[in-house]
């Protein structure tokens, strides 16, 4: 067998693994919990005055069909698969009668082309960042970008979304910093709306890539370093080639190779930091509809956006994977 | 042991600051053990007072001195993250040393399951989780949820590490020898990994501590357990940027960061000290 089809069979085993352990976990978390969901819902419900035992046994009866509690745990096992595989998460109880499909499918544009830009912004420059630091490490401009990178890697997505939300927001106030676009504008392919989105989009785009280019700057110029040492690098400046071909051709390209299957592995830490942040600048994305999802108390919105969240991640990694041979020429040879 | 730390402490920079910022961290939540007050008393003291010499970090709108609060929240904030740590620590060990050193079959199977886990988005899984507890959400829970969540990453660095292991001498020797796995295992193999067991440990800390804060910022945990976490939450719930009360935020924000900062220092300057050949090439 060729070694392409190998790998790709291999990719798409892992794939529906990936899916198939994700959607468990959410089985077990909604079904091996103690408490009952479902008298809790109705507590909650008839928490003030009093209501008719008849109502509550109704909204019992509806509760348990919703939460899929019905027959024994094989049934209600199948029954939680089959509404996932149909897509079919039911009625959102906030936004009743909006199917939560829909509510999902209006909220997913606006993170997947957040996640889209910023990941790409922040993985291409921090790794020609890093490339340069590791190829020029005398460079001080990229020793000080190094640190600077350092010094935010760390800090998780919510604080640095935050600091931005107050230094723009309240100390300089320059961006806007809250909602998608403005409110009073009609959603048109015009200028101004396009301008509005993208003046929007500044700040959690700006806290994602704050995060994340410590990691590629860190991860090339350490990569980039080892390489450079190689025999083939000390021939090929002895002979003459240009240092931007070196720096290019033969450095980079060797070294970008771990970066992208590191790109595969932290897409589902990128994809957390994304809901957080949208949810600190109100961005009309996942994360904002999850957040208030769990405040109305909507469990079908908050298993079908968890359902959602586990395919799409694992769908951008499987085409990061099949575009690696791409890259790699070993893979296809092999 | 001790002189790896002093020649580290003397030596690299970069251990030192992060040696120094955690020092200030950690005494600063030993100071709780001699708080005048309990950490869930509230309106013991004038609300909304700036910093002053009385109240050092000033009060909070809910009448709590937030020097004390602070230095219960940070400590129960690291207790958090050092118990995640050691709960997903002994996960990632066994699964890590038990797939580098079967190989073959089980190294596979191990290696898929771990790689979901790398790729799952954990975070609508704890939302999912705390959806569905509710009231019984507590300390302990999330924790123990978030350690079997988090050993992943960790476990497939000490993989490839027992991995290069399995081929040493020594463990044909062991094996020839009559040694069980399980010795072979935690008497000839554990030692070679427990450098790179402490610097995961750094960045497990800094990772349950990340998500901790952010479920808590949400109000999905326990909220009238003190954490950094907590301490931002009621802070926006009392709207605390409007009302210009800047260091009810500020304080917490500053000693989480502070954590952050020191334990990726640690972690990044016990990895250089294990991999010595990134030393070289720094200099």
């Amino acid at each position: 067998m060729p070694g392409y089809l190998v790998y790709l069979l291999t990719r798409l085993g892992q794939f529906a693994l990936v899916v198939f352990i994700g959607i468990n976990i959410a089985f077990i978390v909604t079904h091996a919990t103690p408490i009952d969901p479902v008298e809790q819902s109705i507590a909650a419900a008839t928490q003030f005055g009093s209501t008719s035992p008849e109502a509550i046994a109704l909204m019992r009866q509806s509760l348990k069909e919703l939460y899929g509690l019905e027959g024994d745990l094989a049934h209600q096992y199948a029954a939680f698969w089959s509404r996932i595989l149909v897509g079919n998460f039911g009625p959102s109880l906030s936004a009743f009668p909006t199917p939560v499909s829909v509510l999902i499918g209006r909220a997913l544009p606006w993170t997947v082309s957040l996640l889209v830009v910023s990941t790409v912004l922040t993985w291409v420059m921090g790794n020609l960042l890093g490339g340069l630091a590791g190829y020029f490490h005398r460079s001080r401009a990229l020793r000080l970008a190094g640190i600077l990178a350092m010094a935010f890697h760390p800090i998780p997505y919510y604080i640095v979304a935050f600091l931005l939300l107050i230094v723009f927001g309240h100390v300089w106030p320059i961006l806007p910093i809250s909602g998608g676009s403005s409110m009073n504008m009609t959603q048109e392919w015009s200028w101004a709306f396009v301008g509005s989105v993208v003046s929007h989009a500044i700040l959690p785009v700006a806290s994602l890539a704050l995060v994340g280019l410590g990691g590629w700057f860190m991860g090339m110029r350490a990569l980039v370093s080892n390489v450079v040492t190689e025999d083939y690098v000390t021939y090929a400046e002895l002979g003459g080639v240009a240092r931007r071909r070196i720096l290019a051709a033969y450095v980079m390209r060797n070294a970008l190779m771990p970066q992208v299957t590191g790109l595969a592995m932290s897409l589902g830490a990128i994809f957390n930091g994304a809901i957080i942040t949208e949810q600190v600048f109100g961005y009309p994305g996942i994360g904002t509809l999850l957040v208030s999802a769990v405040h109305a108390g909507d469990y079908s919105l908050v298993l079908g956006i968890t359902t959602v969240s586990i395919v799409a991640v694992s769908i951008a990694v499987l085409l990061i994977d099949l575009l690696y041979p791409l890259l790699d020429p070993r893979v296809r040879a092999r | 042991m001790w002189r790896t730390l002093r020649d580290l402490l003397r030596f690299n920079r970069q251990f030192a600051a992060g040696i120094v910022l955690l020092g200030i961290v950690a005494a600063f939540s030993c100071l709780s053990f001699f708080s005048p007050y309990p950490p869930n008393d509230s309106f013991v003291v004038p609300p909304d007072v700036p910093p002053s010499w009385a109240y050092p970090m000033g009060t909070t709108s809910r009448g709590q001195d937030l020097f004390w609060l602070l230095s219960f929240a940070i400590r129960n904030t690291l207790l958090f993250g050092m118990v995640v740590a050691i709960l997903s620590r002994a996960l990632a060990l066994v699964i890590g040393l038990v797939a580098g050193y079967s190989g073959g079959l089980v190294d596979r199977a191990l290696m898929s399951i771990n790689d979901t886990f790398i790729v799952i988005p954990l975070f609508p899984i704890l939302v999912l989780f705390y959806f569905v507890m509710r009231d019984h959400m507590s300390w302990g829970l999330l924790a123990l949820m978030m350690a079997c969540l988090g050993w992943a990453y960790d476990a497939r660095l000490i993989r490839s590490v027992a991995l290069s292991l399995r081929t040493r001498e020594f463990t044909q020797t062991g094996i020839f020898s009559g040694m069980s796995t399980r010795q072979i295992l935690v008497e000839e193999h554990l030692p070679y990994v427990l450098p790179i067991l402490f610097s995961t440990t750094m960045n497990n800390i800094n990772w349950s501590i990340g998500l901790e804060v952010t479920l808590s910022v949400l109000g999905f945990t326990d909220i009238n357990t003190p954490t950094i976490g907590v301490l931002i939450y009621w802070a926006n719930q009392h709207t605390a940027l409007v009302a210009g009360i800047w260091w009810w935020l500020f304080f917490p924000v500053l000693l989480v960061v502070m954590t952050f900062i020191g334990l990726f220092l640690l972690a990044v300057s016990m990895n250089e000290h294990i991999d010595p050949r990134s030393r070289l090439g720094r200099s």
